[in-house]
């Protein structure tokens, strides 16, 4: 057992106060640590991903006590692709906001941001059900910060919002995990998933109760409908780089879903038959069509965004709700995607805002560094909208082939083809008013010259393009990877021992009678 | 004892409800309060309801109170009251600048 599974977790967290307590006024310095800390979790969790990518689950028990009794960080592929996934995007973003300044319009920026990581990170790794409440906790805490960076009215107002819906999702997790607790006697996943198997089918009542509220919980954070309505004012509101950060915590939702459903609750148990494809499928496929419909019907270029990443995260739900391995397979794929083209629209957003004022879908004069601007729109668009040759077109496509063989093809079909054609045309519009319709307003004395973007906010796009493309590029590699992944979710003995079968230092029974 | 425990959480959810889906701020942060009791005393209850039972192991004792739901429900008392605090502090900013304690989005062109 190494110490570098915990180091996700811990390196953020005792960055942030060192950022609060030492280099509180001089902005110089918390960039530098902040960067530093970041590219330090690249490689950390570079590392991790490699040495999980042959299919070992490395573990770690705090405290050295074994589970199910002690707490335990578990390192499967899909964590650390996930961990990996968190850093580099982290990375882009942080280059935005200095690129941009963002970071210095509050004084916290950079420590909310490392507990920020630090929460996500934490919730991807642990292996314990009240763990991952607590480092959801820590994740909404760190955004509720960021979320309201740099203040203002309109920022506040989304914030309290926020913070409310996430408040009552808080709650409802405690009561499943009580529910669960009350039933089963532990939280620890793995020894969940042993037990729930156990449960007689004739008394499955408050399990079933509890299964539902977890899916729920999950849900809201996943934003599906009809639990999504407090992502767009939040999301559209928020700091760009702070709304391009948060592309990831959706996702978290996703892997909640993933993890539970595949390790706890899998699809052939009696306990939550009909979970997944009476309710869950059709919630995806109906968020699916209100995003893209979003799409269409926005009238400012943030609101546009916030819906588009509605209908991305609806097409990871639809993928997932399939629970079959092809199914996981295709939404893990489009899971890296769909983070990637939603941070970087989320940019975009931003460079739009500076380089013309406001995000208002009409035709005004043209913005100051225009050119560059709409290359990366038209390419960031093209990603999210699944037009050829980018990765979002592969991703629809892998999923599209995962339902085919199953009763509800025709609906995903239909549904998933009608609203990509949906969402292509809100894209078109919302680029041709802003970009091209720009040319026949004529340019007033008294409109205030804007300044150009920095050249660090196009550095940190271009890299969020780049990656896409390498997703791209890559795209028969990274399916082949998500789809070992998906095998061994289905499969997971190899999960289940490491957590159960290790022998914690601290834990040896005495006596053999202690049972 | 179980009646009552149950009956209490019953109260506390349907008022914490009921508060919830108020139109302003504070009624639906004090809603917020009430469901966080009710979560907790429901987190204390699921391990079992015993009477004097302690909860360490020793010697000659057979029935022992379960100390795990005391571990979570503290957490999930000073989680849920940080909380709290917080959205009472972004709530009050959000009032002071604009003198609305709405929750909801209010019309476009109303002030």
């Amino acid at each position: 057992m190494t110490h570098w599974l915990i180091a996700p977790v811990v390196l953020p967290a005792l960055l942030a106060p060192f950022i609060v307590l030492a280099a509180r006024y001089h902005i110089g310095i918390q960039r530098a640590f902040s960067v530093a800390g970041v590219v330090a979790l690249i490689v950390i969790s570079a590392g991790l991903a490699w040495n999980a990518s042959d299919g070992t689950v490395e573990i770690y028990q705090l405290g050295d006590w074994a589970a199910p009794f002690g707490i335990i960080l578990v390192g499967d592929s899909l964590s650390t692709l996930m961990v990996l996934l968190t850093s580099v995007l982290a990375l882009c973003v942080l280059l935005y906001a200095i690129g941009s300044e963002w970071d210095d319009r509050g004084r916290h920026f950079h420590a909310l941001f490392q507990f920020q990581l630090m929460g996500i990170m934490g919730a991807f790794l642990t292996g314990d059900l009240f763990n991952l409440f607590v480092f959801f906790e820590v994740l909404l805490i760190a955004s509720y910060g960021l979320m309201i960076h740099a203040g203002g009215t309109a920022r506040l107002r989304a914030g309290v919002q926020y913070v409310l819906f996430n408040l009552i999702g808080s709650t409802l997790f405690l009561f499943a995990l009580g529910a669960i607790y009350a039933e089963t006697g532990t939280l620890n996943m793995a020894d969940l998933a042993a037990r729930v198997e156990l449960i007689d089918p004739a008394d499955t009542v408050g399990i079933r109760v509890a299964a539902v509220l977890l899916l729920l919980v999950f849900a809201i954070k996943a934003a599906v409908v009809p639990l999504h309505f407090w992502l767009p004012s939040s999301y559209a509101e928020a700091p760009a780089p702070v709304a391009a950060l948060f592309a990831i915590m959706t996702k978290v939702g996703a892997y909640a879903i993933i993890r539970v459903y595949t390790l706890v609750f899998p699809p052939d148990v009696e306990v939550t038959s009909g979970l997944h494809d009476v309710w869950l499928l059709p919630a995806a496929l109906l968020s699916l069509a209100i995003g893209m419909i979003g799409v269409l019907a926005a009238k400012r270029l943030d609101r546009l965004v916030v819906f588009a990443v509605i209908g991305s995260m609806a097409m990871v739900m639809v993928s997932i709700a399939l629970f079959t391995p092809a199914g996981i397979a295709a939404a893990l794929y489009y899971i890296v995607h769909s983070t990637l083209a939603a941070a970087a629209l989320f940019l975009i957003v931003d460079l739009v805002r500076t380089g013309r004022g406001n995000v208002d879908l009409t035709a005004q004069s043209p913005m100051t560094g225009a050119a560059l601007t709409a290359a990366l729109f038209f390419v960031g668009a093209i990603a999210m909208a699944g037009l050829p040759p980018l990765s979002g077109f592969i991703g629809k496509l892998l999923v599209l082939h995962a339902a085919f063989e199953t009763d509800m093809m025709v609906w995903v079909w239909v549904i998933v083809l009608s609203s990509s054609l949906i969402s292509i045309l809100g894209f078109a519009r919302a680029g041709s008013i802003l970009f091209w319709k720009a040319h026949s307003i004529t340019h007033s004395e008294d409109d205030l010259v804007m300044p150009r973007p920095a050249t660090m906010s196009y550095v940190a796009v271009g890299g969020l393009i780049a990656l896409l493309t390498l997703h791209t590029v890559f795209a028969g590699q990274v399916h082949g990877y998500t789809t070992r992944i998906a095998t061994t979710l289905f499969a997971p003995t190899a999960y289940s021992d490491a957590v159960l079968k290790t022998p914690g230092k601290l834990s040896k029974p005495k006596k053999e009678e202690e049972h | 004892m179980e009646l009552l425990v149950a009956s209490a959480i019953g109260i506390m959810t349907a008022a914490g409800l009921y508060l919830l889906l108020r139109l302003r701020t504070f009624p639906v942060i004090l809603g917020i309060s009430l469901l966080t009791y009710a979560v907790n005393v429901f987190l204390f209850a699921s391990g079992r309801l015993t009477v004097g039972a302690p909860p360490v192991l020793r010697d000659d004792i057979t029935a022992y109170a379960d100390p795990l739901p005391q571990a979570l429900v503290l957490t999930a008392i000073v989680i849920s009251f940080g909380m709290t605090a917080v959205v009472v502090m972004i709530g009050l900013g959000a009032f002071l600048g604009s003198n609305d304690d709405h929750v909801d989005d209010q019309p476009e062109g109303t002030p």
